[in-house]
């Protein structure tokens, strides 16, 4: 009996030792999670998961403050790639937080720009080129369409515009979804 | 005897290719309105040199090449330029795009050409910017800029010349026809393309189901006076044989490496067609303005090849082939196992419309697709030695990690999987969305980077701009204090 | 306005799920009637159940799960299903022998798993596996052959045996039960008899087991005409077959008097069955060419593997779920070289 639990003890004890010499010499440096997760968020410094840009939320996600759905310029994509990272259930989006768009990108109308600048100041991704009493525009490759510049300006001239689909970039429907009709030739 | 190569799965096809070869090449009327999409070809579109309301004839160049991987454009026929917007193109999309409108005066009256005496007066160099002004194009359905093409570029000359006059597809059958009737065009083409390419060899393949076009070619072969180190080799019919990676395979036994391009192995591969165009070009000065356009198909009485201008309504086409179509089927530019449905016949024909296919016998059904029964059936098929099943599990999963792990970017989407499913799965659709799913998620991924990079950035410089400002706070602060402290003693002393 | 495919291609092969079902159930009508004719017409009852049984619980499940039930009823899954477990199960089987385990089959064992394509486990198998180990008794109650048999087994006897488990002839249903020839070859080489004499004995014939010889010869014969008509690939079929022969081979080589011979295990039990007709079940064996190789030739060497040196005489049903649990590592490691990535 005694010398069970001896052996025991001893087995246990070499055991432990081992797996904490592998936990120390085989540990695996990779990048820490809040980088990962921040990584698979698009970026878009909108707000709309209710933290202040993507970084926050990354951060918040890693502590596991916050559901990974809330994030709807990601949208279906992103949570999925999240779940995957987590290894969590995908969950549907966070209707609070809002809904999957298409992409929209913001355009002034110079005819009704006044220079203000408040809306540079705004935008999180420095997008809108211009100086105090010269013509704001937006630069429509770096806009990311967070809609953050709308509100602060005072006279209303930024619309924001759905990205055209030309041959170039339109994208093969998803055979996942029940196909359209099709229309027939006439 | 040229020992042949072969590719694995295929398949054999009936190649209803009768149908359309009983009669010779006719030319379609002239019709009244050309509209000619400024993107005929894989690059950039092409910028338009004229405006709306200008008078051009015959072949004047319309739209110059813009950047390098373009062509120029050409007015197919004489008359006036009514139209520079936005309209309905042949595309799966079934959306617009820029395109030239011209309402043809009736004329044909042509421009000022100026045909090369001797190519060989030219230096290759000068002989591809001609080709590229001459608005060529690859001619079997892709429509690559054809002078980049003739560039050894780096490997300084090229091994072989290969000739593509397989035609794999069912029911096309221009090729065919273009070798039977202009086979000396052809050569003069190939002849130029050598000297541009620097090829020691040129290798015209013909599928073995062309009796009358191996024939032709071999008849002007012996009659041309450049016929050294030029040979007619004749390849089993087996789809996709014409497939530019699979014809290489049959050919020369060697495969194209993964992601490279038939040049690192010496080889370059043209069209027939391409070449005729070269020499027309060359030879003659006539920039491209027409192709052999196939019209075949169950309800098309009078099938056959036609020369079509660029930009010729294809209702035209179809109602000079007396064509009489049912609303079920639909009318697909390009063969049955690589074309696409074309939302109605008002589209004009372009530089990359090879047939024009209306009523397919044995057509694949538009029911429900089953589940996959995992018979393997479409890997067998697989001309690139893929695994469409697990391509297939892995796209409809969304997981297109996996399925790019998996070889998807070497699918050529030539459909022999799709044809024997058992389930009637449609795997090609499949892949082309998780193609164009991929690109797109790395896009987004790269915008996505570079907006991290810029909000990084900007608080970077927000924080440097609020140090900056605390900092000469503290100086003000300090200097109010010096000063403050300087007047107490001043007030002191006094 | 009619509806058409988006995507190319627009010509297709005409080989349907349906047919490949209906051309395997065309295959096995020769050995079946070979097994009414040895046998007794016990198994035609059985099938006939069996099927009954299996699309009830089919379109339960179809109903339950919310998919749609014309396409999938008719397939011919649950039949091909139905039809090779009722074929498996001994002739004269209880009829709630065969009914829990075509449920077991078509409910657990495919649509558990998400339904047809997705059921990582051959149906039949499983359901016969779990048989076999529930019900042990009932489940090795095989008939000797009719010539060898003093009781006439009619149809309305069949049918009596079968639901009410009563035989008419004042004997127990029990006793009217005899050991086939695998069993007898398996306990007599425990006794140390030669396979020399073991063949002497009045079950077996010619090659091997009376019946069972002439009911694997026709299953061979189904096999290969699924083999003409493009139904199933050779490679699972061969590889197995080459495998069994090998090892038996071998073995028996070495010591004839303590092995039988090979041409005993192709004709005897389930395995002309087993090669041709449940290997070839496409949804769970391997799916690469040079992976059902593999898969055959493991089949083949776990069956004589368990016939000789198992708890059984008859291995194919475990060794069939024993490579399909082998099924995703074969299919990662049978990669072949994609054009253009070979060195």
């Amino acid at each position: 009996m005694l010398t069970a639990i001896l052996a025991i003890t001893v087995l246990a004890l070499i055991f432990g030792l081992l797996l904490g010499f592998a936990s120390v010499r085989f540990k695996v440096e990779g990048d820490p999670i809040v980088e990962q997760i921040d990584k698979l968020l698009p970026q878009t410094q909108c707000g709309q998961c209710s933290f202040a840009g993507c970084r926050p939320y990354a951060e918040a996600i890693a502590e596991g403050e916050v559901d990974i759905n809330r994030c709807p310029p990601g949208g279906e994509a992103t949570i999925q790639a999240l779940a995957n990272l987590l290894e969590v259930d995908v969950k549907p989006l966070d209707e609070e937080c809002g809904v999957e768009q298409t992409k929209t990108l913001a355009v002034i109308d110079e005819q009704r720009c006044i220079g203000c600048t408040l809306c540079i100041q705004a935008c999180p991704v420095d997008a809108i080129l211009g100086a105090a009493k010269q013509m704001h525009t937006v630069i429509a490759d770096e806009c990311t369409g967070c809609d953050l510049c709308l509100p602060p300006c005072p006279v209303d001239c930024i619309d924001m515009v759905e990205v055209p689909i030309s041959p170039n970039n339109w994208r093969w429907p998803d055979p996942n979804e029940p196909e359209p009709k099709q229309v027939t030739p006439t | 005897m040229r020992q042949l190569g072969s590719f694995p799965g295929g398949l054999v096809l009936d190649g209803q290719k009768s149908r359309s070869t009983a009669l010779a090449i006719r030319k379609v009327p002239l019709s009244k309105t050309l509209v000619l999409p400024l993107q005929q070809h894989i690059g950039a579109a092409a910028v338009p040199v004229v405006n709306v309301g200008d008078t051009v004839l015959k072949g004047q160049r319309i739209a110059k090449a813009d950047g390098h991987v373009s062509v120029c454009l050409h007015a197919p026929s004489s008359g006036q330029i009514t139209a520079i917007d936005q309209q309905a193109i042949p595309h799966p999309s079934g959306l617009s795009a820029p395109c030239i409108t011209i309402q043809t005066d009736g004329k044909e009256q042509w421009a000022e050409l100026n045909p090369i005496e001797n190519y060989q007066d030219c230096s290759d160099h000068d002989l591809r910017q001609l080709i590229r002004d001459a608005g060529i194009v690859g001619l079997g359905g892709a429509g690559f800029p054809s002078f980049i093409k003739l560039n050894p570029s780096v490997h300084h000359h090229v091994d072989t010349l290969i000739l593509n006059g397989v035609e794999c597809e069912p029911y096309i059958s221009c090729d065919d026809m273009l070798m039977r009737e202009r086979a000396q065009g052809i050569l003069d083409g190939v002849a130029i393309m050598r000297y541009a390419l620097k090829a020691k060899q040129c290798l015209i393949a013909i599928e073995d189901n062309k009796p009358e076009a191996i024939q032709a070619m071999k008849m002007a072969l012996s009659e041309h006076k450049e016929k050294d180190n030029i040979e007619i080799v004749v390849v089993p019919t087996r789809y996709p044989a014409g497939s530019e990676k699979q014809l290489i395979q049959v050919i020369t036994n060697k495969q194209v490496p993964a992601g490279g391009l038939p040049i690192d192995i010496g080889i370059v591969l043209h069209n027939v067609g391409t070449a005729y165009a070269i020499a027309r070009a060359v030879n003659f000065g006539e920039p491209l303005i027409s192709r052999i356009v196939t019209i075949t198909g169950k309800d098309v009485k009078n099938a056959g090849n036609l020369e079509v201008l660029f930009g010729t309504p294809i209702k035209d086409c179809l109602t000079f082939c007396e064509t009489k179509w049912q609303m079920a089927s639909p009318i697909i530019q390009g063969g049955p196992m690589m074309g696409y449905p074309l939302p109605n016949a008002d589209l004009p024909i372009t530089k990359t419309a090879n047939c024009i296919l209306v009523g397919v016998e044995q057509a694949a059904p538009t029911e429900q697709a089953m589940p996959c029964i995992r018979c393997g059936d479409c890997a067998t098929a697989c001309p690139v030695s893929l695994l469409p099943q697990q391509l297939y599990w892995h796209s409809k999963a969304k997981d297109l990690d996996k399925a790019v792990d998996y070889n998807l970017f070497d699918c050529i989407e030539c459909g022999c999987c799709n044809y024997v499913c058992p389930s009637e799965i449609p795997l090609v659709q499949y892949f082309k969305f998780a193609k164009t799913e991929t690109m797109n998620q790395q896009q987004e991924k790269q915008k996505s980077d570079a907006a991290r990079v810029r909000h990084e950035n900007r608080q970077a410089r927000q924080e440097m701009e609020k140090q900056e400002k605390e900092r000469r706070q503290q100086q003000r602060k300090a200097a109010l204090a010096a000063s403050k402290a300087a007047k107490q003693t001043d007030k002191a002393k006094v | 306005m009619g509806l058409f495919k988006l995507t190319p291609p627009y010509l297709s092969a005409s080989n349907r799920v349906t047919d490949h079902m209906v051309q395997l159930l065309l295959a096995l009508l020769p050995a079946i009637a070979a097994l009414t004719v040895f046998f007794g017409p016990g198994v035609l009852i059985n099938i006939g159940l069996a099927c009954i049984v299996a699309i009830l619980s089919e379109a339960a499940m179809l109903k339950l799960r919310g998919k749609p039930l014309k396409p999938f009823l008719t397939d011919g899954s649950a039949i091909v299903t139905a039809v090779l477990l009722a074929i498996a199960l001994p002739p004269l089987s209880p009829w709630w022998l065969t009914a829990i385990g075509i449920v077991f089959a078509i409910v657990f064992a495919k649509h558990l798993y998400g339904g047809l394509g997705y059921n990582p486990f051959n149906p039949a198998m499983v359901a016969y596996v779990l048989l076999l180990i529930s019900f042990p008794v009932e489940m090795t109650r095989w008939l000797p052959v009719v010539n060898l048999s003093n009781i006439d087994i009619t149809f309305a006897t069949a049918l009596q045996i079968i639901f009410t488990e009563q035989s008419p002839y004042q004997i127990a249903v029990d006793s009217l039960s005899g050991a086939t020839p695998l069993d007898i070859m398996k306990t007599q080489i425990g006794l140390a008899q030669t396979p020399e004499l073991i063949q002497q004995n009045s079950a077996f014939g010619l090659l091997a087991g009376q019946g069972w010889q002439w009911v694997n010869i026709w299953f061979a014969i189904g096999g290969l005409f699924l083999l003409y008509r493009k139904v199933i690939n050779w490679h699972i079929p061969f590889a197995m077959l080459f495998a069994l022969t090998f090892i038996s081979l071998i073995t028996w080589l070495i010591s004839p008097e303590t092995t039988a011979s090979p041409l005993f295990h192709l004709l005897s039990g389930g395995t002309m069955i087993g090669a041709f007709f449940i290997a070839t079940d496409p949804v769970s064996a391997a799916t690469t060419l040079k992976g059902r190789l593999i898969y055959g030739a493991g089949i083949g060497l776990l069956t004589y593997i368990i016939r000789v040196w198992g708890g059984y005489p008859d291995g194919i049903a475990f060794a069939v779920l024993l490579m399909n649990m082998l099924v995703p590592l074969i299919d990662d490691l049978t990669r072949s070289d994609v054009y253009g990535t070979k060195r």
